[in-house]
Order: structure tokens, then C-alpha cells, then sequence
């Protein structure tokens, strides 16, 4: 399956996708430090985000994400790619200073086409840019 | 995106490596949201306490603060939200020396820069509130979704990168809530009751952003029975951006662009009342009746805050921790006037220029043994179940009954 969106930036990556119903708050939702997600209202709480395409609603909480994104980069404690149906500009903007790859906006749910550990390609070099489902 | 001259110049790289990444930066982010063009921002806020910039963070500001003044310096009036840090308290909370370390080196780097250290989230209260129409780069959500509604300026969510950027061009992207178009109103609320206390309008502001959800609706508020203050908005506000990413409000009769938040007939209005609230208030009641500590922060006081408190504290001592958090602008003030003396006198803390949760929160719970947290502030609440504490929302009464007995009444 390949879905299309609206926008993105980055590199194109493949990575096994953690996928949510929920918004992203780098500073609402992390625990930075060990890599996991450490808000226990989050569906994803105590799960692990390094390396796996990330897949949730939408952009929420406040501006830290736009610094913490590069913080964690040069840790290497990241997802690998970021995936909204909704972005707001302070996930844009930290995804800009991170160089980190990051797409939005399908004319579907993106959260429940996607499975949970689904592998997927973010290609986000592609015009328009794609998602697609390898496996 | 159109650039324009100026910023063409800084992108070819003639006037500096700093301000060359920032239009690259803004050129990013801009592309990604559809801005057409560039607008001149009158003032820039730069958001960047230390736990979220980290080493890497803080080096990056050193880089452009090594580089030759007229190559980095901002060029419009830049200033900061709070930091992490108040250094004559840092020993007392047990917070660590490489924190302090990283705080004074990111403080140095942003003077190298020309940037004002104000460490301030209530700037729009204490060092100069903004016009109706002024485009600005606010670098808090509180800031932000404050002075859209309540004084019609206009500004996006900035980051701190992005408010840099602003700082060192002049600019940012014309997208978002510097657009007409995105001003309008997408949900129209009718309060069935009106908020007394502060942490109500924390807590009704919770509920309306989680109605909201997304940072490109804009709530409509119609039916208040009276007129709100500043502090009581400052709480609303900054808990409807904190829960539901909002960045703008209109309330009829009060704001100034309510009249025509509507191009046509409005949505029909969703009913929110008291008991709205107090499901939100019970969400954070399961953590037990004794506290570690008690916190007014998120927003920092305002001077009116500080004196709430002052009269509530006399002639009472609280048996665990109490800080308030206040702005370097409104404690000198506050020290002046005896407020200060009066809090303390009870054993409180009373601190400057930083807030709770941007002052490494996590490490603070661990050093101290503190859990459960008693605030009056919604916002404050929200942030702090990911850094492992048990927040309960409470009035400021209430708080500080906690703080003087170790339990909540």
C-alpha cells in the first residue's frame, strides 16, 4: 500500500513503524534519556521510539520539541522518521534544525492504515511524498 | 517562498553564517507550511532552557556567538522565556552543578548575540504588551496564544530555533495566525458557567483545548458573566495551548477580534460547564492525599499573584517544600514591597526568572523525593505526568493548606 501526503522534509528511511492514536509532545510525552515514551496516559507508554518510524495523530504540547528533537539526534536516541496526519509549526521547525525526516497530511487516517510493526519506507525525497507499507 | 533582497543577501551568505542559516531554517519551515513570503517581526522570544537544548544545543549557540558581532548579532528587540535555572537558589533545590554550568554558558552565548535576558513567560504582562496587528515570533505558548486573543497580535507558535531566526533576520514565514484566514473562529463554545479561581480557568481552558485539539482551530468562548482579568486569561490560555496545542481564542465581548471571528452563521455551539471541569480535576486525584511539594509556576506570578499568596502565608509555616515562581521583572517588585519577605517567612521559596518545569523536573523529583505535586496550575499538571510525577490541580487555597499540613484537605 502506498499512501500519499502533503508534505515533507528529510531523507527517504525504512524502519518498523510504532503507531498510535495519540498526539507527540517531545517534552509532554519522553523519557529522553532512556529512549521510551514515559507519559502513562500515552498509548505508546514504556515502549522504546529509538529507530522506528513514528506514526501518530498530530503535533501537540509546546515549543521544547522544536530544540529536544536535535538534542536527541546528536544522542542518537530518535525515532527514525516522524509521520502525522497533523503537524503544528513547532514540529516542523525542530524537525528542520534536527534534519530529521518527517511527513504529514493523507486523505486517510494515516494511524489506522497503518499497522503497528509494520515495516515502511518514508519516502520523503519523492514528489509528492509517499508511505509506503513493505511489509 | 518569495525572500525579497534582504534576505536573499543573507541567504548568499553576505551578511554572516548565522543569519544565512537562519533564512535557510525559516526557508524549511516556511516551504513546509505553505508561506508564501517572508514578514518583519517587531520582536522575537526565545524559548531555550538547557534541559531542552542539552549540550549540543547550548554548543550550537556558542558557535554563532564566537562569530563576529555584525554577523550575529539579532536585529530586532529579542528576548527570553525561562530559563532552568535560578542561580541563587540551584544549591537549595539540589540541582546539579553541570546544570548551572550549562545554564550560565547558553546565557552568555545569547548576550554575545545581543539577545535581552528577560527569562521571562508573562512578558505581555511585565515588559511590553504587543498591538493589535503587530506580527511578532513569540517563542511560548502561553506568550503566544495570550497576545493573539487578548491583544491581536500576531504570531505562530515559534520554537526556539525559529524565534533565533527571527532574532537574527528580522523575519519569519507568513503562514499560520499571521494570516487572516487562519484567525477565524472554528468552534463555537458556550460556557454554561464562569470560573472564580484561577486553577478553574486553568482547568476550563484544559477542557476547551482538548475540544479543540489542534493547533489550527480556533475556539470561539461565548457566555462568560463577566469580564475576566489578565491572570485568570494567563491560566486559561496557556492550559487551552498546553492541552490542546491551541494557539488562539476569541471571547465575545472581550477580545478584540471576536466581532468577526465568523465569516458566515456559526457552528452550533458545544455547552461546557462546571462538571466539564470537574472531570478534569478528578483525572489528577488518584495519586493519594499526602504531598512532596507544592508549585505556582506555569505561568510565572504576576506581581497581583505573589500578593494572593503574601497574605494567604501570613503568620502560617508550611512542612513541605513551597516554591513560587516569579519573573525577574516583578520580583524586584515583589522584594520592595515586602511580598517577598512575607512568603518566605512562612519557609516558602520563592524563585526568579525560571519555571518548574523547564528546570530539569525529572532530576528535581529525583534528588528531592518528590512525587506528588500539588500546583494551581492547569498547564503545570499536564506537563508533569511525563516526568513521573503525580500532579494533582488544586486551588490556591487548597495548595497551600497542602503545603502548611503535608495533605490535601
Amino acid at each position: 500500500m502506498i499512501y500519499v501526503a502533503t508534505a515533507a522534509m528529510g531523507r527517504t528511511v525504512r524502519g518498523q513503524a510504532l503507531v498510535a492514536t495519540d498526539g507527540f509532545s517531545a517534552r509532554y510525552d519522553l523519557d529522553r534519556i532512556a529512549g521510551v515514551f514515559s507519559r502513562p496516559q500515552h498509548a505508546l507508554f514504556g515502549r522504546s521510539y529509538v529507530g522506528r518510524v513514528l506514526i501518530l495523530d498530530r503535533a501537540k504540547g509546546g515549543v521544547a520539541t522544536a530544540w529536544m528533537l536535535h538534542e536527541m539526534a546528536s544522542r542518537g536516541i530518535v525515532p527514525a522518521a516522524l509521520v502525522f496526519n497533523t503537524v503544528n509549526p513547532i514540529m516542523v521547525q525542530g524537525a528542520a534544525l534536527a534534519n530529521a525526516t518527517m511527513m504529514s497530511g493523507f486523505d486517510v487516517d494515516i494511524t489506522r492504515a497503518i499497522p503497528d510493526g509494520a515495516t515502511v519506507e518514508v519516502d520523503a525525497e519523492a514528489t509528492p511524498p509517499v508511505l509506503r507499507i513493505l511489509r | 517562498m518569495r525572500l525579497g533582497g534582504e534576505a536573499e543577501a543573507m541567504r548568499r551568505g553576505a551578511m554572516g553564517e548565522a543569519r544565512q542559516w537562519a533564512v535557510e531554517h525559516q526557508i524549511r519551515v516556511g516551504t513546509y507550511l505553505g508561506a508564501r513570503d517572508l514578514v518583519p517581526v517587531q520582536q522575537a522570544h526565545i524559548m531555550a532552557d538547557t534541559e531542552s537544548l542539552g549540550e549540543t544545543g547550548v554548543a550550537f549557540l556558542e558557535r554563532f556567538a564566537a562569530m563576529p558581532p555584525a554577523h550575529s548579532r539579532v536585529r530586532i528587540p529579542t528576548i527570553t522565556d525561562p530559563r532552568g535555572i535560578d542561580f541563587s537558589a540551584a544549591a537549595r533545590l539540589k540541582q546539579q552543578d553541570w546544570m548551572v554550568a550549562l545554564e550560565r554558558r547558553t546565557s552568555d552565548a545569547f548576550e554575545a548575540l545581543g539577545v535581552l535576558m528577560t527569562n521571562t513567560c508573562i512578558n505581555y504582562q511585565t515588559i511590553m504588551p504587543p498591538l493589535r496587528g503587530e506580527h511578532m515570533a513569540y517563542g511560548d505558548t502561553g506568550v503566544t496564544i495570550y497576545c493573539n486573543s487578548v491583544h491581536g497580535a500576531r504570531s505562530n507558535f515559534e520554537g526556539g530555533p525559529s524565534a533565533l531566526a527571527a532574532g537574527l533576520t528580522g523575519f519569519t514565514p507568513r503562514y499560520g495566525y499571521h494570516l487572516d484566514a487562519h484567525r477565524r473562529g472554528s468552534l463555537l463554545i458556550q460556557p454554561t458557567w464562569t470560573p472564580t479561581a484561577l486553577h478553574e480557568w486553568g482547568a476550563l481552558g484544559g477542557v476547551i483545548g482538548r475540544l479543540a485539539g489542534d493547533y489550527w482551530r480556533v475556539p470561539v468562548i461565548a457566555g462568560f458573566d463577566r469580564v475576566p482579568g489578565s491572570d485568570e486569561l494567563k491560566h486559561f490560555g496557556a492550559a487551552m495551548a498546553s492541552f490542546g496545542g491551541v494557539a488562539m481564542f476569541h471571547i465575545e465581548g472581550v477580545t478584540p477580534e471576536a466581532a468577526d471571528a465568523f465569516d458566515g452563521v456559526p457552528p452550533p455551539p458545544l455547552k461546557v460547564g462546571r462538571d466539564a471541569v470537574a472531570a478534569l480535576l478528578a483525572e489528577y486525584t488518584a495519586g493519594g492525599d499526602a504531598v512532596d511539594v507544592v508549585v505556582f509556576s506555569a505561568p510565572q506570578l504576576s506581581l497581583l499573584e505573589m500578593q494572593m499568596l503574601a497574605n494567604r502565608l501570613d503568620d502560617r509555616r508550611v512542612v513541605v517544600p513551597l516554591l513560587a515562581v516569579t519573573s525577574p521583572q516583578v520580583k524586584p517588585d515583589a522584594d520592595r514591597m515586602g511580598l517577598t519577605a512575607r512568603i518566605e517567612a512562612s519557609g516558602a521559596m520563592v524563585l526568579s526568572g525560571m519555571c518548574f518545569y523547564q528546570s530539569y523536573a525529572r532530576e528535581l523529583a529525583e534528588a528531592n523525593g518528590w512525587k506528588r505535586l500539588a500546583t494551581n496550575s492547569a498547564k503545570l499538571t499536564n506537563i508533569l505526568g511525563g516526568y513521573g510525577y503525580a500532579p494533582v490541580l488544586l486551588s490556591m487555597d487548597q495548595c497551600l493548606d497542602a503545603a502548611c499540613s503535608g495533605r490535601i484537605a
